[in-house]
């Protein structure tokens, strides 16, 4: 009875002290998930201009470039799948990596390779377990991505696209070099604390007809001002309307992965701090749990030991009365 | 008198947005001034390069933009760029030091791309490079 006592305690005592461990992750997770969607709303006037930008060079410029048009026979896809470098957080990467096999059996069945680029060490552990082919990984910036980390996953991909450019199927075409033919990302979209969704999106060939409207100019259109309305204006382009088309898509494209890590860190400190919540609830249930048992255990001791007493000076009595 | 309604974003923040008189930057093709009234342009930033803005009160606020674009709509200016400092915010010797750096580096593109950061950061913070 006593040995069992002592485990319990014992238990509790370690229940307790990882029970520390999640509440403190929980909350720095929860004062990273507010720096991470500060990050999230300080990176959109950008992403709101050069969308604008582009939409304006879209309406005046010839778009045949490399980056918007459709190839005709893609051969190979790349695949950008955003993990996280920690776990902790719950379903977080389980489902961001579901997803990414859903997309990459829909491209198989449509007779193409995927080919993967992974950020985040989860992501790599995953794949590499698996002894499925990475062709380049990324790590070390999953929770607090910065653009410079943006540009460096952007000029793998882009420089992997533009060499698949002039690829004839498995033949490596002009440089040598067998490219892409597509560019996809998964990433976890933050909709709210509660719910962030894993989805997955095309990232070249560009459509820049689907730009996202911003909240202010449909304001503006439904008001009947604005300058979108109607007829486009007409720019005057310094250099020629194709360089600055060259110069601005990779950074459209860059912009857009910057976007995606942000959401995607963002998700994963909601889903951290949501399943450290979760955890540190069930350990302090379990602990709750333990020490009634030790109590129990502590009274059904002293229960023994009484009775044992008892029964002892009975017997001395009834021995006494013999005597 | 007509003001210039204008936004200085970079990537990771919006670097300062108000209204100026007149925005001078230098583009790939060469020196430009934008005044009120300027017909819609668009025009890549010429690398290492430094814009000027004359606020409203008649103060120039020099920022150091790379890798950036200028957009003139009948609405303002907006400079985007990769990277944008405000010539009060660099620090003079952190720029020299990583200028000297880029210069031993060498030749390769990282090398010369922190080299013309340095510089449009010397420049904007009035320094002669």
């Amino acid at each position: 009875m006593a040995a069992s006592l002592r485990a319990l305690r014992r238990r509790i005592r370690s229940t307790q002290s990882t029970k520390k461990i999640f509440s403190a992750q929980e909350l720095i997770a929860g004062a990273r998930i507010v720096r991470a969607q500060a990050r999230v709303e300080a990176s959109k006037p950008y992403a709101r201009e050069i969308t604008r930008v582009l939409s304006a060079l879209a309406s005046s410029a010839s778009l045949d470039h490399p980056l918007l048009t459709e190839r005709e026979k893609p051969k190979r896809a790349a695949v950008l799948v955003i993990t996280s470098d920690r776990g902790f957080a719950g379903s977080y990467n389980v489902n961001v990596l579901r997803r990414t096999e859903e997309l990459l059996s829909l491209l198989r069945q449509e007779g193409k390779d995927p080919l993967l680029y992974v950020v985040g060490r989860k992501g790599e552990t995953y794949y590499s377990f698996r002894n499925r082919p990475m062709v380049r990984t990324f790590t070390g910036f999953s929770e607090q991505p910065g653009y410079v980390n943006a540009q460096e996953v952007g000029s793998v991909l882009i420089d992997a696209f533009t060499a698949g450019e002039d690829d004839e199927g498995d033949d490596p075409g002009a440089d040598d070099v067998l490219g892409v033919d597509e560019l996809h990302i998964v990433y976890t979209e933050f909709r709210s604390l509660l719910s962030q969704v894993p989805v997955a999106k095309r990232m070249a060939p560009l459509e820049v007809e689907e730009v996202e409207e911003f909240d202010y100019e449909r304001e503006e259109r439904e008001q009947g001002r604005g300058s979108d309305t109607g007829v486009p204006t007409s720019y005057e382009f310094e250099p020629s309307a194709e360089g600055l088309l060259d110069a601005l898509l990779p950074k459209y494209v860059t912009t857009r992965i910057y976007a995606a890590m942000l959401e995607a860190a963002a998700s994963e400190s909601a889903s951290r701090r949501r399943a450290m919540k979760s955890a540190s609830d069930n350990a302090e249930e379990l602990a709750k749990n333990l020490s009634r048992q030790a109590n129990q255990a502590r009274q059904a001791e002293i229960t023994q030991e009484i009775s044992e007493i008892v029964g002892g000076a009975d017997a001395l009595v009834s021995a006494g009365v013999d005597d | 008198m007509a003001t210039l309604q204008v936004e200085l974003v970079a990537v990771e923040r919006m670097i300062w947005s108000g209204e100026a008189s007149m925005v001078i930057a230098r583009t790939t093709e060469g020196e430009l001034g934008v005044l009120p009234g300027h017909a819609p342009l668009l025009g890549e930033l010429a690398p290492g390069g430094v814009v000027t803005i004359r606020t409203g009160s008649g103060d120039d606020l020099v920022v150091a933009a790379h890798g950036g674009f200028l957009s003139v709509t009948d609405r303002g200016v907006s400079i985007l760029a990769e990277t944008a400092e405000i010539s009060t915010e660099i620090d003079v010797e952190r720029a020299r030091e990583a200028l000297r750096r880029a210069e031993s580096a060498g030749d390769d593109p990282e090398a010369l791309a922190a080299g013309r950061r340095a510089q449009s950061r010397l420049r904007a913070a009035g320094e002669t490079v």
